[in-house]
């Protein structure tokens, strides 16, 4: 059993899998197809699964893959942008330092599927920027670059770039993020 | 890219909004479905697989 059956191990990711998805298509019923599809693909081809290697790096593959391939065919891809969707944003969010999840999902949901994606696998899933261009197929720069542009975007709609942004953003204001974090849960 | 596109403040923020979007969908549970699936494509695979 200790060389055990990878699929064994899929039921693990269920939850990453399901978070990855909801927040790159930030639809539910979308997100639960995708899962769907993807799990059925890996068992299926868990061949192609080299032992050894980040399992969970390999299902988010084939889930990003699922998705492009389902957006290819359900519509024209969505023009990339800047600015078209940014007065959906029409409140400013208050300055006292912490950023309402409200105002940053609004915001992170008007940020192009290929920075969403950038963002999530580096900047939450905690994967390399190389681990994160291997799973997208693109070059290692390219995901830099978005997610630094997904970033900038972000401060853009946060307002973060405005002149109160540092003073907002120094430890005492971290702590009152956590505080508030604590106190909303 | 320019060092005005890293600034690490601005990094900070950003990703722990990012991080707590996204550990609020790690939370939120997964649907039994998946777990149906997974044990019936076992049971599938199980059954044509005898032959393996």
């Amino acid at each position: 059993m200790s060389s055990g059956d990878p699929r064994d191990e899929l039921v693990e990711h269920l939850p990453a899998m399901r978070a990855f998805a909801i927040s790159l298509t930030r639809n539910g019923a979308t997100a639960d197809d995708m899962v769907q599809d993807t799990l059925v693909k890996a068992w299926t081809n868990i061949d192609k699964f080299q032992a050894g290697t980040n399992m969970r790096a390999w299902l988010f593959t084939i889930l990003r893959n699922t998705y492009y391939s389902s957006r290819r065919k359900t519509r024209r891809e969505v023009a990339d942008i800047d600015g078209v969707h940014t007065e959906a944003l029409a409140e400013k969010p208050a300055h006292d330092g912490r950023l309402a999840m409200k105002d940053f999902r609004a915001a992170f949901s008007l940020l192009t599927d290929e920075q969403r994606e950038a963002l999530l696998l580096v900047g939450a899933s905690g994967f390399s920027y190389e681990e994160a261009a291997g799973m997208c197929g693109v070059a290692v720069g390219t995901i830099k670059s978005r997610t630094n542009r997904a970033r900038q975007r972000l401060a853009e709609l946060m307002q973060l770039d405005d002149d109160e942004k540092l003073e907002l953003t120094d430890d005492a204001t971290m702590s009152v993020i956590s505080a508030s974090k604590a106190a909303s849960f | 890219m320019t060092h005005a596109d890293s600034d690490p403040k601005r990094e900070s923020v950003i990703d722990e909004n990012l991080k707590r979007v996204y550990k609020e969908a790690l939370e939120e549970g997964v649907p039994d479905r998946f777990r149906d699936l997974l044990e019936e494509l076992k049971k599938q695979d199980s059954q044509k697989g005898s032959a393996k």
